[in-house]
């Protein structure tokens, strides 16, 4: 089976986003007073070949683990759907 | 003669200006390429600045899946010496081989001028050259310099001594900007339990000459040619 996996990358929370209040501010300046809590992370999506959905997001929790996100400063979320 | 492996990735820039440092010590100073994964008999390594694989990911991520870097490991894991400078160091948080990780500036803003840091920590292979306490006006050159780490690694850092380099606080006799990135602890630099291995965001080649001013970065280079390899202990079985 092939499943098509959604990798979300935000900075941790409490963590200082500059990126995030960069935008914020920006927004702001543009007359988008309503948004707040902007925060920028990065988004990633990848086929895996798998015998399981839960097998397919196993593999891809350790792609996070070891090079997609860097544990000290960034958290992520996983989206597994069928390719 | 020491032989100083300058390690040279996809995107290094410092590599030239490294490599002239080491020699100009006295140093047997070469390149081992990325994709090697031998160092060929170094002494010490040295993994300089730049941009590795574009700073794609995250700085340092990709370089530290280089075949030369197993090498670089075993040779850290060994007790060999390892200086990371700017783009070094985040490889060296990325491979683990250093604790926290360098983020984006807090202005989000390139810094590159020279700052003011204060030596923390002499005991280490590239520092031995300095006294602790010891101020030094150095070039530094990073989008991604603010060092973060877990709040008990920051006081394990602390409590450790492992701080090698700080960036000074402005004041009269320091009036430059402080602290350009926003670093946890005002941190520049930061070592192993042992001093072989150091990570700073700051680039002492850029001023290891007369010529190119205060020659405040030499120490590092005069520190790394003074290491001498322990001799071997032999392992003889007690009866």
């Amino acid at each position: 089976m092939s499943y098509r996996v959604h990798v979300r990358v935000m900075p941790r929370d409490g963590l200082l986003d500059p990126q995030g209040q960069a935008v914020e501010h920006a927004l702001s300046a543009l007359g988008f007073d309503e948004a707040g809590g902007v925060r920028v992370g990065r988004a990633i999506e990848l086929e895996v070949a798998a015998p399981s959905r839960a097998e397919a997001e196993a593999r891809v929790r350790l792609m996070c683990d070891k090079l997609l996100a860097n544990p000290v400063t960034e958290d992520y979320l996983l989206q597994v759907e069928d390719a | 003669m020491l032989n100083v492996a300058v390690v040279r990735f996809p995107g290094s820039n410092c590599d030239f200006d490294t490599l002239r440092a080491a020699e100009r010590v006295g140093t047997n100073a070469y390149f081992v390429w990325h994709r090697d994964t031998s160092l060929e008999g170094a002494d010490i390594v040295v993994l300089p600045g730049g941009f590795s694989y574009g700073d794609y990911l995250r700085s340092g991520a990709i370089a530290r899946f280089s075949p030369v870097m197993q090498a670089v490991q075993r040779h850290a894991a060994d007790g060999g010496p390892v200086l990371g400078i700017c783009n070094g160091f985040q490889i060296l948080c990325e491979a683990h081989l250093l604790p926290g990780a360098l983020m984006r500036n807090a202005g989000l803003t390139f810094v590159s001028k020279p700052v003011d840091v204060v030596v923390e920590r002499s005991e280490t292979v590239f520092t031995s050259a300095y006294t602790t306490g010891t101020r030094l006006r150095l070039p530094v050159a990073h989008g991604d310099g603010r060092f973060v780490a877990a709040d008990d690694t920051l006081r394990m850092l602390e409590a450790e001594g492992r701080v090698v380099l700080r960036y000074v606080p402005a004041s009269e006799s320091s009036p430059l900007q402080p602290n350009p990135n926003g670093s946890a602890n005002h941190i520049a630099g930061i070592s192993n339990a042992s001093g072989t291995v150091v990570g700073i965001m700051p680039h002492p080649e850029r001023v290891a000459e007369n010529l190119l001013g205060a020659p405040d970065g030499l120490g590092f280079f005069t520190s790394l040619a003074a290491w001498r390899p322990r001799a071997p202990t032999l392992n003889v079985p007690t009866r």
